[in-house]
């Protein structure tokens, strides 16, 4: 691993009085549990004075701990093909087993908050609605949310206005849920907030660009955290203030995330949370750091305007990379690497996400046709290390390091 | 010519090669062996088998860099690189234009592409499954009841190749159970797996300029080679030592290291 952050022990207190409080919530008959995909209407939400709970943030513990593989043939045997998302698939193993992964950060807490509602967007893909049904059907508890544009070239006012109205659509059976108004005021306060800590988040990535750089791509995945479960909650803004200033001392006083940084890489893709560390160290030993990344900057919403929350949240909502023509992510990724001034892109081809495998029509040759940008492809999966191969992810890092370190 | 002299180690995943060099980059010895189980134990054979074949280097090999699977046990080595360096730098060295480099390994094939100048500028390796690989031909030599070496025999007797469709090496030992049942000749059948191998490669990439198959299977005028050059309709380039490749590339960087010129 790159060298520690200092703001991490912070972080993991954040998250885990996040966790709690969502326990808590669960257990008083007066709270209100909501659920949410992780790109979903999480201000509407928190305006409501829902505790939030994001499944992609368990399964992606689930997957971290390394507990996921074991838990995923539990969903198969209910009839979830291996083949779909391994976040799913580890997570409703894990339900059907009994087994958190919440209750490593906190003992005391047994097993997920029960939701009041699932709320979901499927700008991401198709499977998070599965995924939120399964819950549903258990829960008898009511799953609602945006059916969103996919392969989004353009973003029309006409796409925008249909998931705004999608969006706004919620709020009715949300307030009966919750069991009061939406007050347009408090959700302009949220949704000011979630813009805030976006923007901050966005410069905490930017820190990337320096050489060498303060942070990789594997920081960004555990750093990310606050992002993805407090956006819109005052704790994730104020977290970020606090990790910028770290990263901007790096940045001054000419601090690597990598000793010897000789070689920069971009990430496209999902982690392989399993072996986040094994990756990490694998890289560092090579001097190679991976400074910039399409995935941890799927949480970045700067055009959120608390002066026109829906439309700016379905804007945000449709302009999300992994929503996108590939077209359009072409032109992003070639942006990318010459803003982060990488040597190359590792592309992530995971087994069970294609939505967010952006290499398989063709999209490396493209790149290093149209703008010079080679690329490695690794052929993993987010979660279920059953399709991961150590040797070959070793091998074929080892070897476009060696490549570009020539070329360099 | 005499020392200093630079080997290149090459543990694979089923075979492992080594190459001595002299000063003048000159082939002093060879040596291969199956790998086993034990990485540096045969890697410390090859050491002495080198030694063995060319006895004036006794104290004079100045580098030793390793590579393959096995890169990091080879004890005695300077410095290890990936097989996909040490095939690129060989290839250049051996043709010195721009190609395509084609290693058929036992655990994987690489698809390697040089430019004019002997840059890589990109390499492609085959997906999780063995489908494409040697393995794949040992797999299937094995449920043929005979040895990779047999399978050649076979094929080259082989008049039509018989289509083995999966990608899937398991599945694939099905279908070689079919066509057993279904009284298949037998040598048909094993040309058929030769064709799958090329089938399962030609895919991985658009091959463009001169290309050059490496490793074991890629036997000069042999059956892998010949359906190869079907697949793509000219003919290819292969070492007069395919196996050694990445030997011969791990040895040439060990002596292009101590000239300081990588």
């Amino acid at each position: 691993m790159s060298r520690r952050l200092e703001s991490a022990s912070g972080m993991q207190a954040l998250m885990a009085d996040s966790f709690r409080e969502c326990d808590a919530a669960a257990r008083d008959p007066a709270g209100r549990v909501a659920w949410c995909s992780s790109v979903g209407p999480v201000e509407l939400l928190r305006a409501l004075g829902f505790a939030v709970f994001f499944p992609e943030n368990h399964a992606a513990m689930l997957g971290a701990s390394r507990l996921a593989t074991d838990l995923i043939p539990t969903a198969t045997a209910e009839g979830y093909s291996p083949d779909v998302c391994s976040y799913m698939t580890s997570d409703i193993g894990a339900w059907r087993r009994g087994v958190t992964a919440l209750s490593r950060v906190d003992p005391s807490i047994a097993r997920v908050p029960r939701p009041d509602v699932l709320v979901y967007d499927t700008n991401q893909c198709r499977d998070v609605l599965d995924w939120f049904s399964f819950y549903g059907r258990q829960y008898g508890v009511p799953v609602i949310g945006v059916a969103a544009p996919r392969g989004v070239g353009v973003v029309t006012g006409e796409l925008v206005a249909a998931v705004a109205a999608q969006i706004r659509a919620l709020v009715p059976p949300l307030e009966a849920i919750a069991g009061r108004r939406m007050d347009p005021d408090v959700l302009a306060r949220v949704v000011a907030v979630s813009r805030d800590t976006s923007v901050l988040w966005r410069k905490v990535l930017s820190c990337g660009e320096a050489r060498p750089s303060p942070l990789t791509f594997f920081d960004g995945c555990v750093h990310m955290g606050p992002a993805v479960v407090l956006r819109g909650d005052e704790r994730a803004k104020a977290y970020y203030e606090g990790l910028l200033a770290e990263l901007e001392g790096r940045v001054a006083a000419g601090e690597a995330a990598v000793d010897g940084e000789r070689v920069r890489l971009y990430w496209e893709g999902m982690p392989i949370w399993g072996r986040l560390r094994q990756v990490s160290e694998l890289l560092a030993g090579l001097r190679a750091s991976v400074v910039g990344s399409t995935y941890c900057s799927s949480w970045v919403f700067d055009g959120l305007d608390p002066d026109a929350p829906f439309d700016s949240m379905a804007r945000a909502a449709v302009e999300l990379f992994i929503s996108r023509s590939d077209a359009v992510k072409e032109g992003i990724l070639a942006a990318e690497a010459r803003r982060y001034g990488v040597h190359g892109i590792v592309f992530h081809d995971a087994k069970t996400c294609p939505n967010n495998s952006n290499c398989r029509y063709g999209m490396p040759g493209r790149l290093l046709r149209g703008a010079g940008v080679p690329s490695v492809v690794l052929h993993s999966d987010l979660n279920d290390l059953r399709l991961h191969a150590d040797e070959g992810v070793r091998l074929a890092l080892e070897a476009f390091v060696e490549q570009c370190a020539e070329a360099s | 010519m005499g020392g200093p002299f630079f080997s290149g180690i090459d543990v694979g995943s089923s075979y492992a090669k080594a190459v001595l060099l002299d000063a003048s980059g000159a082939v002093a010895a060879e040596a291969v062996r199956k790998t086993g189980v034990d990485f540096a134990a045969v890697a410390e054979a090859l050491r002495v088998d080198l030694l063995e074949a060319a006895p004036q280097a006794r104290g004079q090999v100045a580098r030793t860099l390793a590579t393959g699977y096995g890169r990091g046990n080879v004890t005695f080595a300077d410095e290890a690189v990936t097989e996909i360096t040490c095939q690129a730098a060989a290839c250049w060295h051996l043709f010195r234009r721009a190609l395509t480099a084609i290693d058929v390994g036992g655990q994987d094939t690489k698809v390697i592409t040089l430019d004019g100048e002997g840059r890589r500028t990109s390499f492609l390796m085959n997906r999780r499954c063995a489908s494409g690989t040697g393995a794949f031909l040992e797999e299937m030599a094995a449920r043929l009841d005979t040895t990779p070496e047999g399978l050649e025999t076979l094929a080259a007797a082989g008049r039509e190749a018989v289509p083995l469709s999966s990608f899937c090496t398991v599945f694939a030992r099905g279908e070689l159970l079919s066509l057993i049942r279904a009284g298949r000749a037998v040598q048909d059948i094993a040309l058929g797996v030769y064709e799958a191998v090329v089938r399962r490669i030609v895919e991985m990439a658009r091959l463009q300029g001169d290309v050059v198959l490496t490793g074991g299977a890629a036997i000069p005028g042999g059956v892998l080679v010949r359906r190869f050059e079907a697949a793509v309709g000219h003919p290819v380039l292969v070492p007069p030592h395919p196996q050694t490749t990445g030997a011969l590339g791990a040895a040439l960087l060990a002596m292009r290291a101590r000239e300081g010129q990588r």
